[in-house]
């Protein structure tokens, strides 16, 4: 599904990525683990196509095309999706509107017909309880007023109505409680199948207890120093990260 | 430099649409001010002494006056004697009916979607529509008429009812008011005059759409709106003029009267041509905009979606007299590329328990600078008076501004004033968020902005909410960057 070949990657001129290789599947969950500042957002927002980055070198291959070619809403149509660390408010954009614009738009690039308002509310409807989304989230403007909570879930409920192929979850345990981290945990297991794959983009391991990966990678320094199954995450938790960085050294030498 | 920038950029480069020149057989005076220009302009149109008196004494005033230079926009100095005050499209003879239109007129009106036919226009709108000097067709007179409804041409108000014309002409502003009203005064050539009777209910908007079509020719129209005790009418004005690379001057002004539980709604859908992206040529938009709340419980609601000309300048307000009496005020305006507004409201009370409600919406692009000035002055006698203000800009891109000079002037104790502002930018962040979500770039600008315009579109008339909507999303393409 992802393909990611020496991937370098420069923001203000400052490099961040220094040479990131990843192999995603379909079917997959993939965590990628590090410190702060080692370039895990940076790695998720670049498969998004943010434009503040720079890629200098390496490549992208997404289902075999090159990803790195496409614009970011293009990108979304054709089923990559992210869920924002910090979600985006759009004051006076109703959510459902803006809801229903994102679903019409891939649709309409999948050459689907467009959902009218009352199909889309089906949709809705069916998705909504999973995430504990309410009517009143649902007229608010988009993520404005939202708590950190509603926010994350609203990120989720995004990516169900949207069914991406490959969903990359950007520290979407930052600022959630336990009982909004398993609510939003539930959501994406069930969003787990044979045909998409999810990358876990997180800081702390306790995140995985519930959506718990096939594959963990650590990430320092702007390249991927360890990987492991979901064992390495556990290993992480009681070690820090200073062991993986110590350890990592002769690699990185 | 981005790929969204990018796409925004050539966006913005789109031409406007409404540029065209028609070319018509047009009678002409020549450039100049003086008054024999003032007398010429009376004689065409065949007009009492009285009003020639009051046009003389206008131009006299105007003469001692001085163009006033507080606003927040610059503009080179204009040359008054360098404008046309008069030019008409020639025709042979009275018009009896629209088959009598030169065709070629009709035809520009076509083409801005403005059909003259009464079966093809919208259901339920009657239009006035002035070209240059004159007002060239007033559709559905003959049916308002029927319920007394006075629907026509200013010039022909002048004829037909000619002591409406003079108790309410200048009454609301005027012609000492300021320079431009003075000179609007003087030499104003035409525009829309209604009048609402008593208790009656205007079935249909009424509408008036302004075409500037000759060279170097200033539009200098009136509009006299009168609502008699209890009336109601919802009036829509829509403008367009030709690309040109010298500045034209449209000084305009508007009175509107409003008696005891009359409500009057204008609407006002700006869209002179704005000048190219490097600034040159577009419209001087200076106009007075005034209403009165003469009676009690009466209601005047200003609303202005200004997208067009190179500067805009105006305040429509509304003098509150009447107890219970109350002032509206929602407003979108857009400046891009090198575009000025420096925009606002008056709300004067007068009146016991009179309230006012401003909403200002102002977004800025390229390098357009935006300004927001508002007058709230609670008068001594206001009791109980009521003002909210709110005053939001956002910021497209980092080359312009955003202004707010709100003034308030309260002089009894029981008022209530509020007053919020804020300025907000629209982000990569914003326009990246919608694009990762699959929505176009073109897309996303055009739902940000409409969100931020929301309270101020409500209030337009059906008919042209969509209309507008779609005007500032063409207006704003491009700006993001």
């Amino acid at each position: 599904m992802l393909q990611i070949k020496n991937l370098q990657v420069k923001a203000e001129d400052k490099q961040i990525l220094t040479g990131v290789d990843l192999h995603v599947k379909a079917g997959q969950v993939h965590a990628i683990m590090g410190p702060n500042g080692s370039g895990k957002s940076t790695l998720a927002r670049v498969i998004a196509g943010h434009p503040e980055y720079v890629v200098t070198g390496g490549e992208v291959l997404y289902e075999g095309r090159d990803l790195l070619e496409m614009d970011p809403d293009e990108r979304a149509r054709e089923g990559v999706f992210m869920a924002f660390q910090y979600p985006v408010e759009i004051a006076g954009v109703n959510n459902a509107y803006f809801l229903k614009a994102a679903v019409n738009a891939k649709r309409k690039h999948l050459g689907q017909p467009e959902l009218d308002a009352m199909e889309f509310m089906e949709l809705i409807k069916e998705k909504s309880k999973l995430l504990e989304i309410n009517q009143a989230m649902l007229q608010r403007a988009v993520n404005e007023g939202f708590s950190g909570g509603e926010k994350k879930r609203n990120e989720i409920f995004q990516m169900a109505l949207l069914e991406p192929k490959l969903a990359v979850l950007d520290e979407t345990d930052s600022g959630l409680d336990i009982d909004a981290l398993k609510t939003v945990a539930a959501g994406v297991n069930t969003m787990r199948g044979p045909d998409r794959a999810i990358i876990v983009v997180t800081h702390y391991q306790r995140l995985l207890d519930y959506i718990v990966p096939d594959h963990v990678h650590v990430l320092s320094a702007g390249r991927i120093v360890k990987s492991g199954g979901k064992e390495l995450a556990l290993e992480l938790e009681q070690k820090g990260y200073s062991w993986i960085e110590t350890g990592a050294q002769p690699v990185g030498a | 430099m981005s790929t969204s920038t990018e796409t925004i950029e050539q966006l913005a480069n789109r031409e406007y649409k409404y540029g065209f020149v028609t070319d018509v057989d047009a009678d002409t005076i020549p450039k100049g001010l003086n008054e024999d220009v003032v007398r010429l302009i009376s004689e065409k149109k065949g007009e009492p002494a009285w009003l020639l008196e009051w046009r003389l004494k206008a131009y006299r005033l105007w003469l001692t006056m001085k163009e006033p230079n507080w606003q927040n926009v610059k503009y080179d100095p204009i040359n008054y004697q360098d404008i046309v005050y008069y030019s008409a499209p020639k025709k042979k003879k009275v018009l009896n009916s629209l088959d009598e239109m030169d065709p070629e007129v009709r035809a520009t009106f076509d083409k801005l979607g403005i059909p003259l036919e009464e079966q093809k226009l919208f259901a339920g709108v009657a239009v006035d529509a002035v070209f240059d000097s004159v007002s060239v067709a007033t559709t559905f007179r003959a049916k308002l008429a029927e319920k007394g409804i006075i629907f026509m041409s200013f010039s022909e108000a002048v004829r037909e009812h000619p002591e409406l014309v003079k108790k309410y002409l200048g009454s609301v502003v005027p012609y000492s008011d300021n320079f431009f009203a003075a000179l609007n005064s003087a030499v104003f050539s035409d525009g829309s005059f209604v009048y609402i009777p008593k208790g009656v209910r205007c079935p249909m908007e009424l509408s008036t759409y302004f075409r500037i079509n000759a060279k170097d020719t200033g539009q200098f129209e009136r509009t006299l709106i009168v609502a008699d005790e209890g009336a109601y009418v919802s009036y829509l004005e829509g403008c367009t003029a030709p690309m040109r690379d010298e500045h034209q001057l449209h000084a305009a002004v508007v009175e509107l009267v409003a008696h005891d539980d009359a409500t009057i709604k204008y609407s006002t859908i700006q869209n002179w041509y704005p000048g190219d992206k490097d600034g040159k040529g577009g419209i001087y938009n200076f106009v007075t905009k005034r209403g009165l709340c003469a009676g009690r419980s009466s209601k005047i609601t200003w609303t202005q979606v200004e997208t067009g000309s190179s500067i805009t300048w105006k305040y429509p307000g509304c003098i509150l007299q009447g107890d219970n009496s109350i002032g509206e005020f929602y407003s979108v305006a857009t400046t891009n590329n090198w575009q000025q507004a420096d925009t606002g409201t008056k709300m004067i009370h007068i009146g016991k328990n009179t309230r006012s409600t401003i909403v200002s919406k102002g977004i800025s692009a390229g390098h357009g600078q935006n300004t927001y000035r508002g007058l709230v002055r609670i008068g001594k006698n206001a009791k109980n008076a009521r003002n909210y203000s709110q005053c939001d800009s956002m910021l497209i891109g980092d080359k312009c501004g955003a202004h707010t000079f709100p003034y308030l002037e309260i002089k009894n104790t029981s008022a209530r004033v509020e007053h919020e502002a804020s300025t907000s930018k629209i982000g990569e962040d914003q326009i990246f968020y919608c694009r990762q979500r699959g929505i176009s770039t073109e897309d996303a600008v055009n739902m940000i902005v409409s969100g931020f315009c929301k309270e101020v579109f409500r209030e337009l008339p059906m008919e042209f909410a969509v209309e507008a909507q779609k005007l500032l999303s063409v207006s704003l393409e491009g700006s993001v960057g």
